[in-house]
């Protein structure tokens, strides 16, 4: 019997045949059609990703003229993070000029709102000096990452401290005030980079610490929207459910616990965003094949339900891309594919 | 892991016409089949072609709105996006506050 090469969601290559790649194609898509309660993956989808996977190339890409536009999070520190000795202003003329990105993002190599705040006045010159030089649109960008509120780095109390000592409102206030202060600095970075002049704003890995988190991105959104209807504001998500650490919040009338990406993406555009990014965590248990069906399915009512484009999150770990520091080209170029092809987005 | 996704399925920035089709996702909104007819009716050229360095290079010649590989007295950086902000119509932040710092709205 035929056997065709593929991978666990850890990276490890395995070999299955067609019959085992049918079988966790529709058990993947079936996956998160029962958990969001959306209509799974259609007969002809689950036959395209069968022949993506069948495929023996090493590397396979989208049908000319299909493809997508590429965003970027934690663009600049790439090349910092594998010890290449360039500035960020070089980082992003590499990714200009060597590696035909489409787009270009600016960030701290803290990469969170919060320590960006405080060397705004180092940060706006390099955005000024990079937007001189450089073409593609330029967002300034950062992780909300509201642990850091907490102490003894922050100035509150840590909920989760107090969740396992049964203090429950405690830990609710906390993260109340956690919002508050996470606001503050979102809409202070936004704000003070999007008058150097970066074409937009994005929050990345939103919603990590749950759904005070994401309640947080929320409300700054729709404060920067107002105060800057021109700016371009993108959201990526940090996976695919949001985590009730709070339990009892609520924005427009929709309690945020809970919702998967369809339901993410419709409080997102609510609040003022420009482009949605949906994360669907990889399963290392399980193969390529039945991640990226999981995936597509999730992703792919996203992008038929947006007024906005959608560029899902297609890192190490997420979306079908297996969860190792060096993902391999076989799988992350059928990832690509899947999400252009399948899913129908607008970008990744 | 970018380069494969580049290769894979992005439309190539400078090299093509990924770059203009992007800005008009983050200034306009816009899906990806209407960012693409949109800024290929600006072109004047085709939708495939955007995603054609051989074509796109040619064009981007013509319309002097910057190339990987610069040439001498060219439009570089600030200045090609001067141009392009008229060529798609659109408004650029940081095109516009060099107009506003150098004290009036330059016409290009």
């Amino acid at each position: 019997m035929e056997k065709f090469y593929t991978r666990m969601g850890d990276g490890s290559a395995i070999e299955l045949s067609e019959s085992e790649l049918k079988r966790d194609l529709e058990e993947g898509t079936k996956d998160a059609a029962e958990r969001a309660k959306i209509p799974p993956l259609s007969e002809d989808d689950l036959r395209r990703l069968l022949d993506i996977y069948k495929c023996p190339d090493k590397s396979v890409g989208v049908e000319r003229g299909k493809e997508v536009i590429l965003s970027y999070d934690s663009g600049t520190t790439k090349f910092n993070r594998a010890n290449i000795s360039v500035s960020r202003l070089q980082s992003l003329q590499l990714y200009e000029r060597a590696l035909g990105a489409d787009t270009m993002e600016m960030g701290h190599m803290d990469y969170s709102y919060k320590p960006a705040k405080s060397i705004m006045w180092i940060e706006q010159p390099t955005l000024e000096q990079a937007l001189l030089v450089t073409i593609p649109a330029l967002f300034y960008g950062a992780m909300p990452n509201l642990g850091l509120y907490t102490q003894p780095d922050g100035p509150c109390s840590n909920p989760m401290e107090l969740i396992p000592q049964g203090k429950i409102p405690e830990a609710r206030a906390a993260q109340e005030e956690m919002v508050e202060h996470a606001v503050k600095d979102m809409v202070f970075v936004g704000s003070t980079m999007y008058e150097s002049g970066a074409d937009g704003i994005n929050f990345d890995t939103t919603a990590a610490a749950g759904d005070a988190e994401f309640l947080a991105v929320l409300r700054a959104i729709a404060i920067l929207r107002k105060k800057y209807p021109q700016m371009c504001i993108e959201v990526g998500m940090s996976g695919e459910f949001i985590l009730g650490m709070h339990g009892g919040l609520e924005y427009d009338g929709v309690r945020l616990a809970g919702l998967y990406p369809h339901k993410q993406l419709e409080l997102v555009e609510k609040a003022g965003a420009t482009i949605f990014g949906p994360a669907i965590n990889t399963n290392t248990d399980e193969s390529c094949p039945w991640n990226v069906a999981r995936s597509a399915t999730f992703a792919k009512i996203c992008g038929e339900n947006s007024h906005i484009p959608v560029h899902a999150n297609v890192g190490m770990g997420v979306e079908g891309i297996p969860v190792t520091l060096t993902p391999p080209v076989d799988s992350v170029s059928r990832v690509s594919k899947a999400m252009v092809e399948v899913a129908r987005l607008d970008g990744l | 892991m970018h380069i494969t996704h580049s290769i894979a399925s992005g439309m190539g920035g400078m090299r093509t016409a990924g770059d203009l089709v992007g800005r008009m996702q983050m200034s306009r909104g816009m899906k990806i089949k209407e960012a693409k007819e949109y800024v290929a009716n600006k072109l004047k050229v085709s939708v495939a072609d955007l995603a054609d360095p051989i074509v796109m290079n040619e064009v981007r010649e013509d319309l002097d709105i910057g190339r990987v590989n610069a040439l001498p007295r060219v439009s570089k950086g600030i200045d090609a996006k001067f141009r392009i902000a008229k060529l798609l119509d659109i408004e650029i932040n940081c095109v516009n506050m060099f107009k506003d710092r150098i004290g009036k709205k330059m016409e290009v």
